[in-house]
Order: structure tokens, then C-alpha cells, then sequence
């Protein structure tokens, strides 16, 4: 157990090394790459918090990263500064979940990944129709980039610092919810709802949290996305991107804490790494989406949990439940 | 049906991976492979890789061969960023595309910091206003085209009302801006204002509304297919015409999934695989032969780009040079006498707008018919 | 008048092919809880084996269509089974689901390259010719879609309650574990409907290609009509299925005719959104027991 925990950390700290020092050796190019997955993986976190942690379904994360880079965008390029939009995105994409969720997380599982996925597409409705608001299909442009006290984060190097160091904030204001009494009652929702409420968890109270928060985390996202590809239009917010989320965050291991990281590394570096391919990248992406599910369904994380830890009997799960790894493997997630 | 697709995907993949070598001349081309416009940035790509294939048979560009890499921007403006940064950091001679025109736009900024000519097929009104001197469009912008069609619907249909159906993405968007302005300049009436779905395919609904206008000329103004859809449905219905369109109405690829449907189309085309010119002709067979498909206006976009570059670097600096290249671009004037692959005359002026003679056309038994050519606008 | 008997036409007949794809999807949730986010492309795809008949191989066209139905059903209903949902399907709803979403773009794009980007022209099964019948113009094609789609669905409640086998299908649907017990052979009961949703993409597909054309996109709106269908129907019953198309046809064309047509999209969405917080068993689908 220990030395799990002495090789878990060796990772850790070996990957936030890497990623201090990586954009040192790379082109523009790569170090966009990177930006690009920190601020996927922030929204990853808020998808896996609804998802991995309160076990709610949901397909909208792409509208809330919507709603926060259109309100930076229109915001800073009449000339606002950075912080108080990123607060006024995340704040309200929050707003926007509590609504969304009060009525919807009425119904099962199932039927809420529909609604949400209507919600999506509505909303994506209104950025591409609504000119007057976000202009339309045509979009804005020169969404400038933030300076921190005095600081330009307008080359690539400096950006990335910047966006890292939100996924630092996102990531330690996270790890402590779900340290905190919230978040094991989240747990209490995933594994059982029924037996979570018959012991007096407001199970409706905390799954609504669980989604606002994931809401806003999205909201976080998309005002960091804005700046850094610096051109917003409604394309990128469609039910693609929710669906990329959901992948990001199934493939990584739901419910695990780094789970987000590992899937948003997949998501996003992979097709990348395979463009050399060609035409055959999605192709190749597609497979190892399939091949993964098929193999570890929990996962990347979730392997990795099955490989490291020595063969240990299972605690009966319930019926219908997916054998998770039993409660044992709660101190490590 | 395309044969040995995955041999020809193959062979271009031989064929460009060992390409490049320390003294070649690199071009990247930036563009929609995979994504909505998968069929216009496929087109773009292959008549740039013809092009390419073409001059370096012959020794390539003072004498170095064409080294072409390919990008996919997969129609998003986040990859296409991404995607844009990756060909600039492989230092480039020339750029070529975008078409999706968000793209344009979402690359202008870094390609015009990075001094690179860019090449694009964006056709939307107000890429050459943004103020970069690396610019280059490979066919009209929607402001040019969109004039020329409104004198045609009041000059030669007299028409005093216009029902109007429309693609909701950024080129159909954009064409309808520009034609309801030219429409309005020119007292003409907007009677019916349809937006439809693109990969849409059921317009039954859209063609009742148009019906309901009663106008004397009807708009179509989408992608091929859903042109041919939507002139199915509407010749089902009995919606009477005339019907106008631009380029897409009238292409060899609606006609042919239009079928009757299409006969009796007339409109503005810019660019066209079966422009009564042999150049063009010629061209279009290489292609054919080349691709196994048949190409419409992005491939000619694409191959006339690379010949344009071709020329420029040879007969006008000797050497290549990118900020010199975009300089002589502006207010150039390149002829098929000059340099055969432009295939024909086209001007770039001082923001990177193009001028090229267009036709007016209309569809008679199946076939695309130039009725009048329309000269250039001779700025 | 003739306008509203048109749009009217016009909307049965597409909600007949919505219908026909909602009918398969809901047969493969109830029976084995699989939530099957390729559906769309599985109607994209067997256009594709015909014209892949007809040009490679040079089969005339009603071989060719045979052809496309024996793959289909072996493809799409077997493999599909074999290969991908017994692996998965024990380790819950997730884990198929994201898999289903990359067989969906995996399926996409191998079209795409392939075969090629573009739309092809597909022959109908009967003629194109239009009749006008009191100044509204149908297509014979419309009426010949609605008229299989309403054969097909009846052939298969006929099926489902008429036959042995059927019953045992339902049986499986509604407690494989009591149908078990019964004698019923669960597994093969599954294995038949994967089966009946591989030959009813396939008649989806024959039906819809002549009018979408053949284009590697066109399963992506479908698919999404397909799972609006079935839920606004009632994601348990087949007969919801149907209704749920039918519906969903008629009312987004209504909608588009005459509210606003750049949100004509957001019309079945609104539905959905509705039938799902007041009614989430649809209009006719019976209200789900959860198990404590």
C-alpha cells in the first residue's frame, strides 16, 4: 500500500515536472497543443465531477464552455479586462446548471444525457442564429489575450503558464471538495442513490451541486479558450465537443481524480500524434476508443488500478452495480 | 466510383513523404479534409497536389521540387489554429488555404505575424477587409459576385421581388447579406427569407413558404446536393421559377443529382469546370484522370494558386522571397500566355481580391450552357 | 389546403423512416439494455455495401440489394453483437456508449476515405413519378415509404406477439432473468434482435438513400431524430417507436413551414425536452419500475 502510494507520488511529481520544463522544447505549435489540453482538462474536471463522482450523465458540458468563451469573448473585446469576465463566466454557467439541472435531474440516467443533449444543441442554435448577441456564424475575432499584473500573456510560453496555472487552481480547489464531506456524499449518490437518501443525504440538493459545479467549471474553460485561440464562432461548441468530453473523461477512468488529465491526454494530444496518418487518424482514434472500452471499461486509471494492485477477493457488489473496485480503493482516488 | 482510392492515397502519401529534402521549396497546405466541407477542401487539396505534381515533373520551381505537406483543420477554427501554427513552424514558402472562412479568419492574425503569402479559398465578403497584406484570394469574394448576379435579376429577369433560400453556415450566410444589400440598392423587393439546414434533406416545408411568397424570381442559394434536393422539391410542388443561383445551382454535380430538375436554372458563375475555355477543359481531364472524380471550382482554386506562385517566384524575382513574392502579388495581372497553369487572366489587387472574367449560364438538357461572359471588373 | 396535405405527407413519410430506425433502436434497449449511438450510421452504411455490390463487384442492382441485406444483418446485427456488445455490456451502459460513439465516427470515416466524401445518386426502389391528388403533389416514393415502414412495424408486432418466438423476445425484454428460468433462451432471444435491427437499417436505408443520396454524413441527424423518436414515443414499447416517428415527422415539418425556420431544429428538441420532464415513459410507454 505504501509503495503505491511512494510510486503514485513519484508520477505525480514527475509529470508536473514535465510539465513545467516540456514547452521549453517545443515549436509555437506544441506549445499551443498543451495549452489547448490544459483548458480541456479543466472542463473534463467539471464533467467528472457530475459524472465520475455524482454518476449524472451529462452531454451540455460543451454549451457551458460555449457560454464562457462567448462571454469573454464579447466582453473583452469591448475592452473589459480578463478577470472579472472569467468570474462572470463561471459564476453564470454555474446559474445556468442550477436551472438546467432543478428540473432535469428528475429523470434517470438515461433520459438526462437526452435532455442535456438537447440543451446542447439549442444552445448552439442560439450562438449560430442570434447575430445581434454573438455574431452569429460569423463570430469574434481578436479576442485579445489577459495580462496578469502587468504582465503580457500574449506569446505562446506565457499563455500556457497562465492556463496551467488555472488547472492548478481548478485542480487543488477540486481535490479539497472531494476530500470534504461533499464530496463523499457525491460518492453516496454514484454507488447508491437510493440507499445514500435512506440515510438522510438531500441526494437532490447535492446532485444539483455536483452538476452546477461541473457547470461552471465548463463556464472556467471556455473563458481560458477564448483567449487562447483568440477567434470564437459557434463550430466548436456543438455536441461534438460534449461528446469529446464524455470520452475524455470515460476513457481517462470516471471517478478517478486524474482521470480527467490521462482522457483530456487522449483526446486531445493523441489525434495529433497521429496525424502522420493521414486521412486514417480519426480511423486510428476511433479503434483505440473501442479497443480501450473493450478492455477497461473503468478506463485508463482504472487499469492501471488493476494492474498495480495484487489480486485481492472482491466485496459483493450489488446487483446491477459495475463491479467498481470496492471501497478499499476509495483512499486512493 | 472510386477506384483504388486507397493506392491513389497511398502514392500522394509516397509521393509527398519523400518529397522533401534540404534544397526543396516547402508549401503547406492548410485546409478542410475531414470535417463539413470535407468536398471543398478535398478539391482545393487536389488541385493543389496536381499543380505540384505537374511542375515538379518538369524540374519544379527554379529548379527545386515542390516539397507539399498536408494539414486538416477538420473545419474548426480551434484545430484549424492549431493546425495553422504547426505549418507556420515548418517555415513555409507559401500557404494555401483555408476555404472554410472562419478558419481564415481564426489564422489571420499568426500567418500575417509570420510574413507568409497565403493563398486562400474563403469566398466570405469580408476576409479581404481585415487588413492583411499576405492575402490572397483564388476566387471572388462574395462582394463581387453578389453585384453582378443583382444586375442580372433586374436587368435580364426583371424581376421586382426575390424569394430567397438560403444554407445557414458562413458561406450562405454571407451570400445572403451581400445579395439582400444589392438587392435593396437596386429597389428590389425580399418577399421570402428561407434558411435551411446544411446536410439538410427534406424541403417541403421550405418550398411551401417559397410558394407562399409568390415571387418573380426565386434565390437558391446552398451546397450542391441540397441545391439539387431543394430543386426536386420544388419542381415537385410546382413552385415556378425563374431560378438563380451562383456557381453551386448550376455545377456538373447538382445537375447531375438534380437530374430534369435542373433544367431551366440560370445564374452567375464565378469559377466552373466547364467553362468554354480549353485551358480549363484540359485541365479538368488531367484532374479527372488523376482523381478518378470530377473537380468543381475549389480544384481549379487550388491549382491556379500554386501556378501563380510558380510564375511569380520565376519571372518576376528569380528567387524566393516571401515578402517580395506578396508585394508584386498586389495589383499583378498574370495572363494563360504568361503562365498557362493560371488558365485564365486574373488580377489580385491592393487587399488581395481577384478579378477574373465570370459567366452567366444557364442549365439546358442536362448540360451547364455559358450564355454571356461578364468581363472583369477592371479595377 | 393542399399545402397542409402536402407538409402533412411529406412529415408522415419522413417520420416513417424516423420510425423504422427508432423501432431498432428500442428493440435493442429493451432487450439488452444497449444504448446503440451509431444507429444513424448503421442506416448510412448499407447504401453503401449495395453501390460497394453493384460497382465493384458489377452485381445488377437487386442482387446487389440482397447482398446489402444478408451483410447488413451479418455486420450489423452479428458482428456488432459479438464483437462489441457481449464484451461490453457487463460492465454497465457507459462504457458501450462511448464505444458506440467511436464505432460511429469509426464507420464515418472509413466511408469518407474509402469511398469518398461526396453524395451519390442511389436507384429508387420504385418509380419517382408524382401524383396530384386534390392540388397537393406527393411523390409516389413517399407513399411507397410509408406504406413499407407501416408493413414492416406491423410485420413486426405481428411477430413479437403472434409467435413463440416472439413472446420469448418480449419475455427476455422484460425480465431476462425470470425468462430464464422459464426455458427461455435468453442469449439467442438478444441475438435475434441485433439481427431484426440489422435488417431493419438495412430497409431504412434502401428507402431513405434514393431521396438523402448516399453521402457518409447522413447518419448523423438521423441517428439523433431516431433516439427523439423512441423516447418521445415511449423508449419501451415498439408501438411508441412508431407514434414517436410519425410525430416527430409531421410536427418538425408543421414547425418549419410555419415558425421560424432557423430553429427548426430546436422544435424536437423543445418536445423532447417536455416529454421527458412530464412524461419520461413517453406518450406510450409504461412507466419504469426502479429496482432499490
Amino acid at each position: 500500500m505504501k509503495n503505491r502510494r511512494l510510486a503514485a507520488g513519484i508520477v505525480l511529481a514527475s509529470a508536473g515536472a514535465f510539465l513545467l520544463v516540456a514547452p521549453w522544447g517545443l515549436k509555437p505549435y506544441g506549445i499551443f497543443i498543451l495549452s489547448m489540453w490544459a483548458v480541456m482538462t479543466i472542463a473534463a474536471i467539471g464533467l467528472n465531477l457530475t459524472l465520475g463522482y455524482a454518476g449524472q450523465i451529462s452531454l451540455a458540458q460543451a454549451a457551458f464552455v460555449g457560454i464562457g468563451a462567448y462571454i469573454t469573448a464579447w466582453l473583452t473585446t469591448k475592452g473589459w479586462p480578463f478577470w472579472p469576465t472569467y468570474v462572470f463566466g463561471g459564476v453564470s454557467c454555474f446559474a445556468v446548471g442550477w436551472v438546467l439541472g432543478y428540473p432535469a435531474l428528475r429523470v434517470q440516467h438515461h433520459y438526462l444525457a437526452f435532455v442535456t443533449l438537447a440543451f446542447n444543441t439549442l444552445v448552439y442554435l442560439i450562438f449560430r442564429n442570434e447575430e445581434w448577441l454573438t455574431g452569429g456564424i460569423y463570430g469574434i475575432s481578436n479576442v485579445p489575450r489577459p495580462s496578469v499584473l502587468g504582465w503580457s500573456t500574449n506569446s505562446p510560453l506565457a499563455f500556457y503558464y497562465f492556463c496551467l496555472a488555472h488547472l492548478a487552481l481548478v485542480s487543488a480547489a477540486t481535490w479539497w471538495l472531494i476530500r470534504s464531506p461533499w464530496g463523499r456524499a457525491f460518492v453516496a449518490l454514484r454507488e447508491n442513490p437510493i440507499r445514500a437518501l435512506s440515510l438522510g443525504v438531500d441526494t437532490r440538493r447535492y446532485t444539483l451541486v455536483a452538476f452546477a459545479i461541473g457547470a461552471g467549471l465548463g463556464g472556467i474553460s471556455g473563458a481560458l479558450y477564448a483567449p487562447l485561440v483568440q477567434f470564437i464562432d459557434p463550430t466548436p461548441f456543438a455536441l461534438g465537443l460534449s461528446l469529446n468530453l464524455l470520452l475524455m473523461v470515460v476513457l481517462g477512468g470516471s471517478g478517478y481524480f486524474f482521470g480527467p488529465f490521462l482522457g483530456a491526454i487522449v483526446a486531445v494530444l493523441l489525434p495529433e500524434w497521429l496525424r502522420f496518418t493521414q486521412g486514417f487518424y480519426l480511423m486510428g482514434y476511433a479503434v483505440l476508443v473501442i479497443v480501450l472500452m473493450a478492455f477497461s471499461p473503468t478506463g485508463l486509471l482504472g487499469l492501471a488500478d488493476r494492474l498495480t494492485r495484487p489480486a485481492r477477493r472482491r466485496t459483493a457488489s450489488a446487483a446491477g452495480v459495475p463491479p467498481e473496485p470496492a471501497a478499499e480503493s476509495e483512499a486512493t482516488r | 466510383m472510386r477506384r483504388s482510392k486507397f493506392a491513389v492515397a497511398v502514392a500522394t502519401l509516397a509521393l509527398l513523404a519523400g518529397a522533401a529534402g534540404a534544397a526543396d521549396v516547402k508549401m503547406a497546405y492548410v485546409g478542410e479534409i475531414s470535417g463539413s466541407i470535407a468536398v471543398s477542401g478535398g478539391n482545393f487539396r487536389d488541385g493543389v497536389i496536381l499543380a505540384v505534381e505537374e511542375i515538379n515533373a518538369k524540374g519544379g520551381i527554379l529548379k527545386e521540387k515542390i516539397a507539399l505537406t498536408l494539414y486538416d483543420t477538420q473545419t474548426n477554427p480551434g484545430v484549424a489554429r492549431s493546425q495553422m501554427q504547426k505549418a507556420i513552424d515548418g517555415d513555409p514558402y507559401v500557404i494555401l488555404g483555408p476555404i472554410f472562412s472562419g478558419n481564415v479568419k481564426v489564422t489571420l492574425q499568426m500567418v500575417q505575424q509570420a510574413e507568409i503569402p497565403d493563398f486562400i479559398g474563403g469566398e466570405a465578403a469580408e476576409l479581404t477587409t481585415l487588413g492583411s497584406p499576405y492575402l490572397f484570394r483564388t476566387s471572388f469574394g462574395q462582394q463581387i459576385g453578389m453585384p453582378k448576379i443583382a444586375n442580372y435579376i433586374r436587368d435580364d429577369l426583371k424581376a421586382k421581388t426575390v424569394a430567397l433560400i438560403w444554407v445557414n453556415n458562413d458561406f450562405g450566410k454571407g451570400g445572403r447579406d451581400k445579395l439582400i444589400k444589392e438587392l435593396a440598392a437596386r429597389n428590389i423587393k425580399l418577399v421570402a427569407d428561407v434558411s435551411t439546414e446544411s446536410g439538410q434533406v427534406d424541403f417541403a416545408a421550405d418550398v411551401v413558404k417559397l410558394k407562399a411568397a409568390n415571387a418573380d424570381a426565386v434565390f437558391v442559394y446552398s451546397n450542391e446536393e441540397e441545391c439539387a434536393r431543394i430543386m426536386r422539391e420544388a419542381r415537385k410542388q410546382g413552385l415556378k421559377g425563374p431560378f438563380v443561383g451562383d456557381t453551386t445551382l448550376l455545377s456538373q454535380k447538382t445537375i447531375e443529382l438534380a437530374a430534369d430538375a435542373a433544367n431551366g436554372v440560370v445564374g452567375h458563375v464565378g469559377l466552373t469546370a466547364d467553362a468554354p475555355i480549353p485551358a480549363v477543359t484540359e485541365f479538368t481531364t488531367r484532374f479527372q484522370k488523376r482523381f478518378n472524380y470530377k473537380p468543381d471550382h475549389n480544384g481549379i482554386k487550388g491549382y491556379t494558386a500554386v501556378y501563380a506562385v510558380k510564375y511569380v517566384t520565376e519571372k518576376k524575382l528569380g528567387k524566393f522571397d516571401r515578402k517580395a513574392l506578396a508585394k508584386i502579388m498586389h495589383g499583378l495581372t498574370i495572363t494563360p500566355q504568361e503562365e498557362p497553369g493560371i488558365l485564365m487572366e486574373t488580377t489580385w489587387d491592393g487587399v488581395g481580391e481577384i478579378d477574373r472574367i465570370s459567366f452567366l449560364a444557364e442549365v439546358v438538357n442536362g448540360k451547364q450552357n455559358i450564355s454571356k461572359v461578364l468581363p472583369k471588373l477592371g479595377r | 389546403m393542399a399545402d397542409i396535405l402536402q407538409l402533412l405527407v411529406a412529415g408522415l413519410a419522413t417520420g416513417g423512416i424516423y420510425a423504422l430506425v427508432a423501432v431498432g433502436f428500442t428493440l435493442l434497449w429493451q432487450t439488452s439494455q444497449t444504448i446503440n449511438f451509431a444507429q444513424g450510421e448503421f442506416v448510412m452504411l448499407p447504401a453503401f455495401f449495395v453501390l460497394i455490390a453493384m460497382g465493384y463487384f458489377g452485381l445488377p442492382f437487386w442482387l446487389a440489394v440482397a447482398v446489402g441485406g444478408v451483410v447488413s444483418v451479418v455486420v450489423l446485427g452479428l458482428l456488432f453483437k459479438k464483437w462489441m456488445v457481449d464484451p461490453m455490456i457487463r460492465h454497465g451502459v457507459l462504457p458501450l456508449v462511448i464505444a458506440t460513439i467511436g464505432l460511429a465516427i469509426l464507420m464515418k470515416e472509413m466511408v469518407r476515405e474509402f469511398y469518398g466524401a461526396d453524395a451519390w445518386p442511389f436507384p429508387a426502389l420504385a418509380a419517382t413519378t408524382d401524383v396530384a391528388v386534390l392540388g397537393a403533389v406527393f411523390s409516389i416514393q413517399s407513399l411507397i415509404i410509408l406504406g413499407i415502414c407501416i408493413a414492416v412495424v406491423a410485420a413486426l408486432q405481428l411477430f413479437l406477439n403472434g409467435t413463440r418466438i416472439g413472446r420469448c423476445m418480449q419475455a427476455t425484454a422484460q425480465n431476462p432473468t425470470v425468462a430464464r428460468l422459464l426455458g427461455v433462451r435468453v442469449e439467442r432471444m438478444i441475438l435475434y434482435t441485433f439481427l431484426i435491427n440489422g435488417a431493419l437499417v438495412w430497409v431504412a436505408s434502401l428507402l431513405i438513400t434514393p431521396i438523402y443520396l448516399a453521402k457518409f454524413t447522413n447518419g448523423e441527424w438521423l441517428g439523433l431524430y431516431a433516439f427523439i423518436a423512441a423516447i418521445i414515443g415511449g423508449f419501451n414499447q415498439v408501438r411508441g417507436a412508431i407514434v414517436g416517428g410519425l410525430l416527430l415527422g409531421v410536427v418538425d415539418n408543421f414547425a418549419a413551414a410555419y415558425i421560424s425556420s432557423q430553429y427548426r431544429t430546436a422544435i424536437p428538441l423543445l418536445i423532447l425536452i417536455v416529454v421527458i420532464l412530464f412524461r419520461p415513459q413517453g406518450l406510450l410507454g409504461r412507466v419504469e419500475e426502479r429496482t432499490v
